[in-house]
């Protein structure tokens, strides 16, 4: 989903810097004062920095024949909010663009975008609203990680459609046919991946929630009857 | 514990890792990234005749050097994520066997790190 380096003309790369560097100082903001207020967050903090890590370094084969890698900034987005995810999606990013190519500095305001803003949004969202309906807990992390996944890429496919649409002018009907041919790629790619990602994430939930639900439920990720239920359930 | 939450995972692990092993020995597809096939699209639709704006300060010389930094990147994640809920497990297995509460607040460190 990285965007390579030199492949987001002008004024794209700028624009989706103008966007994205708002986002994460707030980003910065909230996570000083998080850390501030709450020290024994840290370790949940570095598991989800840690898992976002782990997960970007993984390019997985998928059905197409093709390879692509999960974001794992889902974890992130549930326990800390889009905003904080965004932080430690940058870190990544700035790993891989650095060190392996693999992204780049210039399109550095767009990969943060699709992968630490737009996918931790629709993961953040999903959440919540699959919480309020009081779905399963693990079915809700699975579908809001697994979404998150898909939203990354969705973006991805719209920024590169904005910056190459057919026939080089901006219009609708030429955004629209570009966009089909990227998300087509990503599409199939992605799918299976995301499912993937989805899956594991509710794993490392099920762990984090059998060790430490009490910050969860502190921070209000989670309540408190639902940890019981979950614990009933796995005890 | 029930283990059905990481039997539901195992399957879907093992579904994957089944279709891959048939798609790689059925059919020569190349298992490129998805990210090269985007830059093909970006050609076609520009004709070709987009030149990237900038390159790479610096490329891993080959792919097992590629290799080695995501290996690298994985086991850093992967370290964290381990450390972390070893801490947890082992605090929460000796309190619970001392009896040992911090504040007599239940499971809980309020001042942990």
């Amino acid at each position: 989903m990285h965007i390579m380096e030199g492949f987001l003309p002008t004024p794209w790369w700028q624009i989706w810097f103008a966007v994205s560097i708002p986002v994460i100082l707030f980003g910065i903001h909230k996570l000083n004062r998080l850390v501030n207020e709450k020290r024994e967050i840290l370790p949940l903090l570095a598991v989800a920095g840690a898992f976002i890590f782990v997960l970007s370094s993984l390019k997985l084969p998928s059905i197409n024949g093709s390879c692509s890698h999960p974001t794992g900034t889902g974890i992130a987005a549930i326990m800390f909010g889009p905003a904080i995810s965004a932080v430690l999606g940058i870190i990544v990013l700035i790993y891989q663009a650095l060190f392996l190519a693999h992204g780049g500095l210039m399109p550095l305001g767009a990969n943060v975008f699709s992968m630490g803003i737009a996918g931790p949004v629709v993961a953040y969202l999903i959440y919540k609203a699959g919480m309020k309906a009081n779905l399963n807990f693990y079915a809700v992390v699975f579908l809001a990680t697994a979404f998150g996944d898909w939203a990354t890429y969705v973006t991805t496919s719209v920024q590169l459609a904005l910056a190459y649409p057919a026939g080089d002018v901006l219009t609708l009907a030429g955004f629209m046919s570009s966009f089909g041919k990227f998300a087509a790629i990503f599409a199939v790619t992605q799918v299976p991946l995301a499912i993937m990602e989805g899956a594991v994430s509710a794993l490392l939930f099920k762990y984090v929630v059998n060790v430490k639900s009490d910050i969860l439920v502190e921070m209000k990720v989670i309540e408190d009857k639902v940890v019981k239920k979950l614990k009933g359930i796995s005890a | 514990m029930s283990r059905k939450l990481e039997l539901i995972v195992l399957a879907i692990l093992l579904i994957f890792a089944a279709q891959f092993i048939y798609m790689s020995s059925t059919t020569d597809a190349e298992y490129g990234g998805a990210d090269g096939e985007a830059e093909k699209v970006i050609n076609d639709i520009t004709g070709g005749t987009y030149e990237p704006a900038a390159k790479p300060f610096w490329e891993p010389p080959s792919g097992e050097i590629e290799s080695l930094l995501f290996g690298l990147q994985a086991a850093i994640g992967a370290g964290v994520l381990g450390y972390f809920f070893g801490y947890y497990r082992a605090k929460k297995n000796y309190e619970n066997k001392l009896g040992y509460k911090e504040n007599g607040k239940s499971e809980g460190d309020r001042h942990s790190l």
